[in-house]
């Protein structure tokens, strides 16, 4: 796969500071790193290294104190604006009382640029690249963890965006669905040739989902290696056992080791 | 078979969210009930009958409905003027009980200087209200509109106000991420979000705003279900005045079941609680 020119997320020095009762607290400190257009980025971590804290500084959620931020060519503000940004969190974040199809509407029903976010996809068809077909009247009480997630990801995708920011979205699934929504991950990365960054803190995941592993230690949060995997696509679930990918995950695991 | 019977009732209570199971035995649902209001009737009957105790301090359930269809004019005279102060007083209350609410979620300076005030009127016991209030809009029905539309305030305006900050504070990061504004987060998200909380409310004011049309009808009022206990306690008409007391709670149970019923019909999801 070539990688282009122009990386998709740029951060040159990025400092990130929260303030609490015991003064400031550095949750990233100088991060540079680039994220190629079209890639599937993963960042790997202990609890506090900050690889939430970077998704959220370049969705915008959270502002930079020291270095630079560009994404998609732009400020993470304008991105934003723009829908060029996708986000998917932890817990599917479902407003209870829509059904699936209009949860997955609601980016078109909200901010600036409403009218001019239609994709190409429409909703429901969003929802049969998620597996949901035939569940879009469903509430979100009445679905599974694992679907109320797929519904999350087709709302993340509506928008057609460039970037697609995922924090731990499996991370409170079971194995077995967990197993099943990374190899339609991968299928729909490959589809919409979007970009991704991923958080988890599973070897495993980050190893079987992406091109490079952005390994992040804590206190302060800062990078500690970009590790590539070298695995080629489409992968499936047997890769897992392969010696390569055992060998990266190893690698992987040392490296949190010393983090 | 009895013992398997009654397991298998109460496997279908537990199973209540599944919409088939609801709709199929409702009757078994409301027989307990029945049967018990039945048993404190027949109980009653007997007790009075058993002591003969004079109608004056307790007439028996067969006297109460006896003059429940002999007095049916009088009775619905009475009702209809608290009918309509318990309704326009709930709606009164409760539209301006919404409003506050929304006005404090948006002003935190507001909030901090109004809430200790409405929980300081809130405190004043409806009785030591009532002839204020009296005082103040005269004898006819607005008074009683208005200690009604009191009574249900304050419960509607902390449940709202609870209700449209209970938001998810991830769900408001989503629309952050979406770039919606103001309104959009208001009336796509926080106004959802309140309305378990506004029917809970809601369901509160629906029987106390009955109480408190009649509260001020004791005050002072020639009609009204408040004035007709008055005069049946006054001239001793105990079976009247057991018959009003019927027609008011009838009336407060209605109320209550036509919210319950919108209720139904609007909170279709599970709210976050639930979970």
């Amino acid at each position: 796969m070539t990688i282009p020119a122009e990386p998709a997320v740029r951060l040159d020095s990025a400092t990130v500071r929260f303030m609490s009762e015991r003064g400031a607290i550095t949750a990233l400190e100088k991060v540079s790193v680039a994220i190629p257009a079209g890639g599937f980025v993963t960042l790997l971590g202990p609890s506090g290294c900050g690889k939430s804290t970077l998704l959220r500084l370049v969705a915008d959620l959270v502002p930079a104190a020291e270095g630079q931020v560009t994404v998609l060519g732009g400020t993470p503000a304008t991105a934003r604006a723009t829908r060029q940004l996708g986000f998917v969190f932890q817990d599917p974040t479902l407003l209870p009382w829509r059904s699936a199809l209009d949860n997955v509407r609601l980016p078109f029903e909200v901010g600036p640029r409403k009218g001019d976010a239609r994709g190409r996809r429409t909703p429901e068809e969003l929802l049969r690249l998620v597996g949901l077909g035939g569940r879009e009247a469903a509430l979100p009480h009445e679905l599974s963890g694992g679907m109320r997630q797929r519904v999350a990801i087709a709302r993340a995708l509506v928008t057609e965006p460039r970037l697609l920011l995922m924090d731990e979205p499996f991370g409170a699934l079971d194995e077995i669905t967990r197993d099943s929504l990374n190899e339609e991950l991968l299928r729909i990365w490959q589809e919409t040739g979007t970009t991704i960054l991923f958080v988890t803190h599973s070897i495993p995941e980050a190893v079987f989902l992406s091109q490079q592993v952005l390994v992040l230690a804590t206190n302060p949060g800062r990078v500690r290696e970009l590790v590539d995997c070298a695995l080629p696509y489409p992968r499936a679930l047997r890769i897992r056992e392969t010696t390569d990918f055992m060998r990266i995950a190893a690698h992987l695991r040392a490296l949190l080791e010393t983090c | 078979m009895a013992v398997l019977d009654r397991a298998g009732t109460v496997a279908a209570a537990g199973a209540r969210s599944v919409g088939i199971e609801r709709r199929r035995r409702p009757w078994r649902d409301r027989l307990p009930p029945i049967v018990a209001a039945l048993g404190l009737l027949a109980a009653w009957q007997l007790g009075a009958w058993a002591f003969g105790l004079p109608i004056y301090i307790a007439p028996t359930p067969a006297q109460v409905a006896r003059t429940l269809v002999a007095e049916l004019p009088i009775l619905l005279r009475n009702f209809l003027p608290t009918a309509v102060e318990s309704l326009i007083g709930f709606l009164v209350g409760n539209t301006a009980a919404i409003l506050v609410a929304v006005v404090f979620v948006h002003s935190k300076r507001l909030e901090a200087a109004f809430y200790p005030i409405a929980v300081f009127v809130n405190t004043i016991p409806v009785l030591a209200k009532a002839p204020i209030l009296v005082l103040i809009f005269g004898l006819g029905m607005t008074s009683k509109v208005v200690i009604a539309a009191f009574i249900c305030f304050f419960p509607t305006l902390a449940n709202m106000v609870r209700g449209l900050q209970s938001v998810n504070p991830q769900s408001l990061e989503l629309m952050r991420v979406l770039s919606a504004s103001r309104s959009e987060v208001f009336w796509k998200l926080r106004v959802p979000s309140s309305l378990p909380f506004l029917f809970s409310a809601l369901k509160i004011a629906s029987t106390t705003s009955v109480l408190g049309a009649i509260v001020g009808e004791w005050i002072g009022a020639d009609l009204g279900l408040g004035a007709l206990i008055i005069e049946a306690t006054h001239n001793f008409r105990s079976p009247l005045l057991y018959a009003t007391i019927f027609v008011a709670s009838g009336w407060a149970v209605v109320f209550f079941a036509v919210v319950s019923f919108v209720e139904r019909r609007v909170v279709t999801w599970k709210p976050a609680e639930a979970h």
